[in-house]
């Protein structure tokens, strides 16, 4: 592989837990709930899946129990503040907290299990194309996986009839039950489907990125994926735009450095965020279109009648 | 070793509580109690791993005279000094405080315990009952710089640095000398993720450098991210502060681990016996402090007993990894020839040595 396709791929995995967990949190906050608890979600994500994986040695199963762990998590979260109506910003701050002290208390026996995690695949064949043939084709499984995501994130939220639905409760619930749409077994889906996609995010750096459990291994990942969905103003593709950007800066300022660059190494360590604000902030610059897509209801308790 | 703001606070709260819980052993009635403070969880590797290590030998050399309590994962800052003084008040009356950031709390409430003794690690503020203990890390970088140098085929090493701070840079150095006295032709490529410990970051940084030629591979981070990577991508690497040898079982051709066994079991003794002084060790090789982990199987004798050798000298202090002359990567003499730099000069090292590629972060 050449040097401009191994930055390629390694930009495209360094961007994969954001593209998880940010996307999660985009349907989240369209069906009009704000989570702020992913940064714990992601590590209950990453501690299941590591555990599975060590001990059945089946990684894909790993990856499942990761995600289900996260959802069923979440489901807490979904409890206190929709069935409970709870302070949602509170709540998901605790959701964190409790997540980050659960993830390092349950992973303790567990972090010096080696496992053999789930590496990148070539496409047998497509793979031996020229020049795009690894570019396109010698990803992690994973990889491919969160574009599926993206997709089908995309298509459900704007082209199908549920995402509409979903939009509408996110806009405004009140209209929605008028019509007769169960706002409340929605918001739990998709709090439980973002849940989920956090708990992915974290498997990913688990078991297929290091593969490794080390207590509070996301290092805030969480917290970058809540501010790329608002930055990218609640639209997938620019979500994707903002993760791979972010992955690539860090890549690239590694590569710089090792190149032999004369920049600072903290004024580089700042590059990824500005450049991913900077850009975000840049295609996102419209006003009038940030209020269109911000969910008018988010973070607000949603009380029928 | 400085301990900047790692893991995140948040995570430190969330398990104080079960640290604190955890029962001290059961005590015989006159021993003597030590108490230990870490700054991370202990794990399997790493910096509290080698401290804790050498607690448990500890107490099993001087048992049943001695009985210990840690608590780990303490924030530096004002939960410390909290930590500190509850140990204290428990009647320990030999306290270890093992990370950079206590010594302020340390020198605080040793103030108001004249009668408990204090070690602080790393640290350069002390009293008439606060001692400072701190490694020659660059020591054991010498050696495997020898070890590299031989193994490399690309002659290109990768070194993850965390923080441009004279204890990482000297450690760059002395590896980069280490690895060009037996390989003149190799150069170390450097690149700073700016955090004591984020695996994902890490390895990123470990998969930067091997895309870029480097085939053996350290660091200076808390993690064994670097030594994971390098397996996968079946390169080389050389462990810090623990044998990492699980985790890049064909990677790992040796490890420079911190070993403070024999230091700790001492000042207890020291302390048992009322000869207890405050002192300012910076110990090495000779003293025992640092140690070269397993070779890899990898690794052929000739390349074992070379480095031996050196290890054999600088144990016998005939041989200092930082003899003159010392050119700086850009040309300028920094050492004259014959001469050994003084450990001043050698806390305040902000230059890469000749053979380190691109410019020090922190020049102005």
């Amino acid at each position: 592989m050449d040097t401009f396709t191994q930055i390629v791929v390694l930009s495209l995995a360094a961007g994969t837990p954001l593209v998880f967990a940010a996307l999660g949190e985009l349907v989240v906050e369209k069906a009009g709930v704000l989570n702020l608890g992913v940064e714990g979600l992601m590590l209950v994500g990453a501690v299941a899946s590591f555990i599975v994986a060590a001990k059945t040695g089946a990684p894909w199963l790993g990856v499942f129990v990761g995600a289900l762990a996260a959802a069923l998590l979440s489901l807490i979260f979904g409890v206190i503040v929709l069935t409970l109506r709870a302070n949602q910003v509170a709540t998901g701050l605790a959701l964190s907290l409790f997540g980050i002290g659960l993830s390092a208390f349950v992973g303790r026996p567990y972090m010096s299990v080696v496992i053999e995690g789930i590496k990148p695949f070539a496409v047998p064949v497509l793979s031996d194309v020229p020049v795009a043939g690894k570019l396109l084709f010698a990803h992690n499984p994973l990889v491919y996986l969160s574009i599926a995501l993206f997709v089908a994130v995309h298509v459900f939220l704007h082209r199908t009839r549920s995402g509409l639905v979903l939009r509408a409760v996110g806009e405004s619930p009140q209209s929605a039950r008028a019509i007769g749409y169960p706002v409340i077994a929605i918001r739990y889906a998709a709090v439980m489907f973002g849940g989920a996609c956090a708990g992915l995010g974290g498997a990913f750096l688990a078991v297929a990125y290091t593969p490794s459990w080390v207590e509070g291994m996301t290092a805030g990942r969480g917290w970058i994926a809540l501010a790329l969905v608002v930055f990218a103003t609640w639209k997938p593709w620019r979500v994707m735009i903002g993760a791979y950007l972010f992955g690539s800066v860090t890549l690239a300022q590694f590569q710089a450095q090792a190149a032999g660059a004369a920049v600072p190494s903290e004024l580089l360590a700042m590059l990824p965020y500005l450049a991913t604000v900077i850009v975000l902030a840049i295609i996102s610059r419209d006003a009038t279109a940030i209020r269109l897509n911000a969910p008018a209801s988010l973070g607000k308790a949603y009380h029928p009648e | 070793m400085s301990r900047l703001s790692r893991r995140t606070v948040l995570a430190t709260l969330a398990a104080y509580p079960l640290a604190v819980a955890l029962p001290a052993r059961a005590q015989a009635k006159d021993a003597l109690k030590i108490g230990f403070i870490y700054v991370s969880p202990i794990g399997d590797a790493g910096w509290t791993h080698q401290h804790d290590i050498a607690r448990i030998a500890m107490e099993k050399n001087l048992a049943p005279r001695v009985t210990t309590k840690y608590i780990e994962n303490v924030p530096e800052g004002a939960d410390a000094e909290r930590v500190i003084r509850e140990l204290a008040q428990s009647g320990h009356k030999l306290i270890f405080t093992t990370s950079f950031g206590y010594m302020n709390p340390t020198i605080k409430v040793a103030q108001q315990f004249p009668n408990t003794f204090f070690e602080h690690a790393t640290g350069y503020k002390s009293a008439k009952n606060v001692g400072t203990y701190n490694a020659r890390f660059y020591e054991g970088r010498y050696l495997a710089g020898i070890v590299a140098g031989r193994m490399t085929k690309s002659n290109v090493a990768g070194y993850v640095a965390a923080f441009p701070i004279p204890e990482v840079v000297m450690g760059i150095n002395a590896f980069t000398r280490g690895m060009r006295s037996v390989n003149p032709k190799a150069e170390t490529k450097v690149v700073w993720v700016s955090t004591w410990f984020d695996p994902g970051r890490e390895s990123e940084a470990a998969n930067t450098l091997v895309a870029q030629g480097a085939d053996v591979l350290t660091h200076h981070t808390d993690s064994t991210a670097v030594v994971q990577a390098a397996e996968a991508k079946k390169v080389y690497a050389v462990a810090y502060h623990s044998d990492m040898s699980k985790y890049g079982p064909n990677a790992q051709i040796t490890a420079v681990t911190h070993v403070w066994d024999k230091y700790y079991t001492d000042r207890a003794k020291a302390v048992l016996d009322g000869t207890w002084k405050p002192d300012h060790i910076w110990g090495g090789i000779r003293e025992g402090m640092i140690a070269m982990g397993p070779f890899g199987k990898t690794v052929p004798s000739d390349v074992r007993e070379a480095m031996l050798k050196v290890q054999g000298e600088i144990a016998a202090g005939k041989f200092h990894p930082f003899t003159g002359p010392i050119k700086d990567n850009e040309g300028k003499e920094r050492l004259p020839a014959g001469t050994t730099i003084s450990d001043e000069t050698l806390l305040k090292m902000d230059y890469y040595v000749e053979g380190v590629q691109g410019r020090m972060p922190a020049n102005k």
